[in-house]
């Protein structure tokens, strides 16, 4: 690890003037993404801005018919939430499917999402139900926010402070693990808000998080999994690595997907 | 069983645990000397390079560093090569090829990883930054990684005096015996096998701690080693860093092995040889990267087998070429892992009239390959164990009916392939087993599965293992630098108690509690009044360490014989201080007694009696209580047993999930049934992860995929069942205790038993390890792609 300048501000207008000060500066949210490739000399950021201790940013509430979820709360605090639980389960299940427990009660959601990392499962969520993710300066909806593999619409200074989730009847989320990391090989979030219905797929896809339109067509018709029966997406533009080939992430997207739909109608 | 609470057959709990468990275990990097400086190295990024220039002027001013050294001064200074002590000669009878290992490379890096100069500094920290100053111009070599390629004309040289990157050209067996066996038979079956490469991954890493002292020239090294005497006197004798008794070796805890740390590496050499010069104590500590990159890996062969068989399924011969890949050097006892630790046991637990095997050993772009538990036998077994399970399936015949009809009952028997099994009963651990896995009802749970959209298969293996390595003369026969017999020293204090040293190591194994309970057995005193000293050279004298499920079949017979001599003396004295003829004294529960009389002294009596001298003259008794002895054992020992796996495989996804194992092993006689049923959980962890998990993959270039445990799947707790352990017993003839070892049982019959379960429910024999989810399914795909649809 090198050498680097550490801050701990207490509210989001101090951590954004810290930001704008250091433009080589990290924001440090749970930190189990960015303290290890720190520790590996992968990454050399001039200072590290702690928002753990920053207030306002913390806590899952029911707000309307929406879950307003603090950037800097902890997976196993979303996934453990009472109001979470009963108003959307299969958000809950989520964070509940993130790493390990160590993982789970340092990382936040806010950190996850503005790491978008291509196999993290919150993008799924995020996309999947169409959330508004509320920076310090304004709100972006999730289908514009995430912009590729490790990249997100977030602008220099800009600190995501909330996600917001409109609360869907029907969601599900089914992961398959990635066998080494425990993150998602492939992932799928699928629900149903109306006539809103979103099926969101991460790791699988070469360039991050990504909606499966020809099956949210097929979805409209009628929301169940014999919808989706024979579906499958192409292979071009999956990932290929030592743990899975294009085409059987290709093929766990079809069937995760079924399991998903399975999950959210219940 | 035990004829006391702690004695042989008690299931103590390990008295080393509360030191492990409560944080006070004293590692390698645990220790502290006054004045230590850190050693980081930096290594070659390439796989295949030339050094044209190291300039590490600008890394010399970084703050902390004390010095930096590279290969050439190590040249300068006359350190030796690192050597591999095997001598192995190729069919034609000329001598392995074995080139230079350098403890630094000067002139040529064979491997990503390979260390090029050490930096040594102050703290890590420093000696990193300024590691990353050191500038090392390289000129890019093509790379071979593929030991199938490694031969071709085409392949890059490596070292330029080993031809055709080829270390030697082995075989054993009869050739012609087999070709005709071949030609006469009803049927033949053929197999491609590739097993795959393994990182070791001991939660301790490797470490070295070098201190010089200038006063009585003598240098002392900490290191994780599980043979401390070897580690000397390779430093001594073939590095030629100082002589023999100018050299401590002491490794304390060590935190697991697997083989990995049985080998002299050049990390080690450096801290020693850095550690003269700086005139310093210089300290380094692998950090898991490191780790991945330089440990050495395991396994790594490309096999096809065959098998010759009459129309009554009875096996008529084998055959097997294999290429092991022993990557960039050639590690302490790489030779002999893929040669007569693996040829040696094809026969596995069957009548094999005629066997034949050829092993062609290469050099490639990857780090060493060496020992990795079971080293060998784990190749043979799944060459076998492949081979028998699909010739029931190509013959119609029930797998567990055609090893019936080839098992070896008759004992000794003498294989094809030099070994001579002493004493076995295969049928019984079948048998048991069988009834342990409930076999009649598979058929019933699989129709069941099925119902879920599972895929059920059932796999077996009836595995053996040669351990209680080994008889010295047999051993030196077939190519060994060293004899393989083990030490024991047990001093008796005044007061009763009972220290052992011994030549064994432990990293695991449990030693303290199971040579304590030996000693508490044999002189009838508590467990707790026996204390086990291993690991230094300056305390032990010499021993072979541990491996090969050595410890108990030959480092406890060495005990026994010492406990032997001891007996006789304590008679002697005994009969002093009861006033009796020596050949009236009897020994037994701790006791002393005149037999036909009430008199009796008890073990404290005469221990004490041992050194006050006071009830004899020195010229008819010497006074003390301490013995040693070198015990050398008659003939390896044959470990065999059976292991059932059933497996269900999801058909869509292709993830398969073990859902039952039993394991029945035949040991021979038990210490510690708790100690012995956890070395069997954990070899069956270790071999469930190489076939459904582990895997060392490199690129094209020999750039290290699989680095790190983002990347390299190690098999969790929750990757794995319920062990169904039972035991059977046949005991070893070739050892006083009849021992046979258990340390590498699990990882020696698991990867066999999961791939014949799993190929056993897709019903296609076209899968390698590791069996991942996505292998599965595209298996799945090639056999039956509408049904996987």
């Amino acid at each position: 690890m090198y050498n680097f300048t550490f801050h701990r501000p207490t509210t989001v207008r101090q951590a954004a003037g810290l930001l704008s000060r250091n433009p080589e500066a990290k924001l440090l949210a749970g930190g189990h993404s960015l303290l290890p490739v720190m520790k590996l000399r992968l990454a050399q950021p001039s200072a590290l801005i702690d928002l753990s201790q920053v207030e306002g940013i913390v806590g899952v509430e029911l707000k309307g018919r929406s879950i307003s979820i603090g950037a800097m709360t902890r997976h196993a605090d979303v996934a453990n939430s009472p109001v979470l639980k009963e108003a959307m389960p299969g958000l809950a299940a989520v964070p509940g499917s993130i790493g390990d427990p160590q993982v789970r009660n340092r990382g936040t959601i806010g950190g996850s999402i503005a790491n978008n990392d291509p196999n993290a499962d919150y993008p799924a969520a995020c996309l999947g139900l169409g959330a508004t993710i509320i920076t310090n300066k304004r709100r972006i909806a999730a289908d514009d926010f995430f912009t590729g593999m490790f990249s997100t619409a977030l602008e220099e200074g800009e600190i995501i402070v909330r996600i917001s989730f409109p609360i869907a009847k029907k969601a599900g989320y089914e992961k398959f693990k990635h066998p080494a990391s425990g993150f998602a090989l492939v992932g799928v979030f699928a629900s149903k808000r109306g006539s809103d219905i979103r099926v969101a797929v991460t790791g699988a896809g070469s360039n991050g998080v990504f909606r499966v339109p020809t099956f949210e067509e097929a979805l409209k018709k009628r929301f169940s999994p014999k919808s989706l029966e024979g579906l499958t997406i192409p292979a071009a533009g999956m990932n290929s690595d030592i743990h899975a080939t294009p085409e059987y992430r290709a093929h766990l997207v079809g069937v995760l997907a079924r399991r998903a739909v399975a999950k959210a109608v219940g | 069983m035990s004829s006391t609470a702690t004695g042989i057959g008690a299931p103590v709990r390990r008295k080393e645990d509360f030191r492990f468990i409560t944080g006070h275990g004293q590692y390698t990097d645990d220790v502290v000397r006054p004045g230590e400086t850190k050693a980081v190295f930096v290594r070659s990024p390439h796989a295949h390079a030339k050094i044209k220039n190291i300039d590490v002027s600008a890394a010399k001013k970084m703050p902390g560093v004390v010095d930096i050294l590279t290969g050439a001064q190590l040249a300068t200074d006359k350190i030796g090569n690192l050597i591999c002590g095997w001598m192995i000669h190729s069919k034609d009878g000329t001598p392995m090829k074995m080139s230079a290992h350098p403890a630094l490379a000067a002139s040529k890096v064979n491997c990503v990883g390979d260390a090029v100069a050490v930096v040594i500094a102050e703290t890590t920290a420093q000696g990193k930054d300024a590691a990353e100053k050191v500038i090392v111009d390289y000129e890019v070599l093509k790379a071979v990684i593929d030991p199938a390629k490694a031969q071709a004309k085409d392949a890059p040289q490596i070292h330029a005096d080993i031809p055709n990157n080829t270390i030697y050209q082995w075989h054993l067996g009869d050739a012609k015996a087999v070709a005709a066996a071949f030609a006469a038979a009803k049927h033949v079956t053929k197999i491609d096998l590739v097993n795959n490469r393994l990182s070791p991954n001991a939660m301790e890493p490797r470490a070295a701690l070098a201190e010089y002292d200038e006063g009585t020239d003598n240098l002392t090294l900490w290191n994780t080693s599980q043979n401390p005497h070897v580690a000397r006197l390779v430093i001594a004798a073939f590095v030629g860093m100082a002589p023999e008794h100018k050299l401590r070796v002491i490794a304390p805890d060590v935190g697991g092995g697997f083989g990995s740390k049985i080998f002299i590496y050049p990390e080690e050499v450096v801290c020693l040889w850095a550690a003269r010069k700086v005139k310093r104590p210089v300290k380094w500590t692998s950090d898991r990267s490191e780790a991945f990159l330089t440990d050495a890996h395991g396994r790594d062969h490309v096999t096809h087998a065959e098998l010759a068989l009459d129309a009554n399924g009875k096996i008529l011969a084998l055959r097997a070429k294999t290429i092991a890949n022993l990557g960039a050097y050639m590690s302490t006892f790489s030779s002999s892992v893929p040669t007569y630790l693996y040829a040696t046991l094809l026969s596995g637990q069957y009548n094999i009239p005629s066997i034949y095997c050829e092993v062609d050993a290469v050099y490639t772009n990857t780090a060493p390959v060496d020992a990795y538990r079971g080293a060998g036998r784990p190749e043979a077994t799944f060459v076998i164990e492949r081979l028998v399970e699909v010739s029931a399936r190509q013959l119609g015949l029930d797998p567990v009916d055609l090893r019936r009809r080839n098992f070896i009952t008759a004992f000794p028997h003498q294989t094809p392939v030099i070994m001579a099994y002493d004493a076995g009963d295969y049928n019984a651990s079948l048998k048991k087993a069988l009834e342990i896995a409930d076999v009649k009802g598979f058929g019933k749970r699989k129709r069941e599965a099925a119902r879920h959209g599972k895929l059920r298969g059932i796999g077996y293996s009836t595995y053996i293992e040669a351990c209680g390595i080994a008889p010295s003369q047999a051993v030196g026969s077939l190519g060994a630098g060293v004899g393989l017999w083990e030490s024991a020293e047990v001093r008796v204090n005044p007061t009763g108690s009972v220290e052992v040293l011994t030549g064994c190591h432990a990293h695991g194994q449990g030693h303290e509690t199971t040579f304590a309970q030996l000693v508490s057995e044999r002189l009838g005193i508590p467990f707790e009044n026996v204390s086990i000293v291993h690991g230094d050279t300056d305390k032990v004298q010499f021993g072979m360490g541990t491996y090969g499920s050595r410890s108990g079949a030959v480092g406890m017979s060495a005990i026994v014989k010492a406990l032997d001599k001891i007996e006789a003396k304590a008679k002697k004295v005994a009969a002093y201080v009861l006033e009796a003829a020596e050949g009236d004294i009897e020994f037994k529960d701790g006791k002393f007694t005149v037999a036909g009389t009430d008199k009796s002294a008890a073990w404290g009596d005469v221990a004490l009696n041992a050194y006050i001298a006071h009830k004899f003259v020195g010229a008819d008794l010497e006074p003390g209580l301490k013995e040693t002895s070198f015990y050398d054992p008659t003939n390896f020992t044959f470990p065999a047993g059976c292991h059932i796996c059933e497996v269900e495989v999801d058909i869509e996804t292709g993830k398969t999930e073990i859902v039952n194992w039993t394991a029945v092993d035949d040991f021979g006689t038990i210490i510690n049934p708790m100690i012995v049923e956890g070395q069997v959980h954990g070899g069956i962890a270790q071999g469930v992860g190489q076939a459904m998990m582990e895997g060392v993959v490199y690129s094209a270039e020999g750039q290290l995929v699989s680095g790190s445990f983002m990347d390299y799947t190690m098999p969790r707790a929750h990757d794995l069942p319920s062990f169904h352990v039972g035991l059977t017993e046949t005991k070893s003839p070739s050892n006083p205790l009849g021992i046979k070892g258990c340390g590498e049982a699990g990882a020696i019959a698991s990867p066999a038993a999961v791939i014949n379960a799993i190929t056993d429910a897709i019903g296609s024999e076209d899968l390698a390890m590791p069996a991942t989810a996505n292998a599965v399914w595209s298996a799945l795909q090639r056999a039956t792609p509408r049904q996987a649809a």
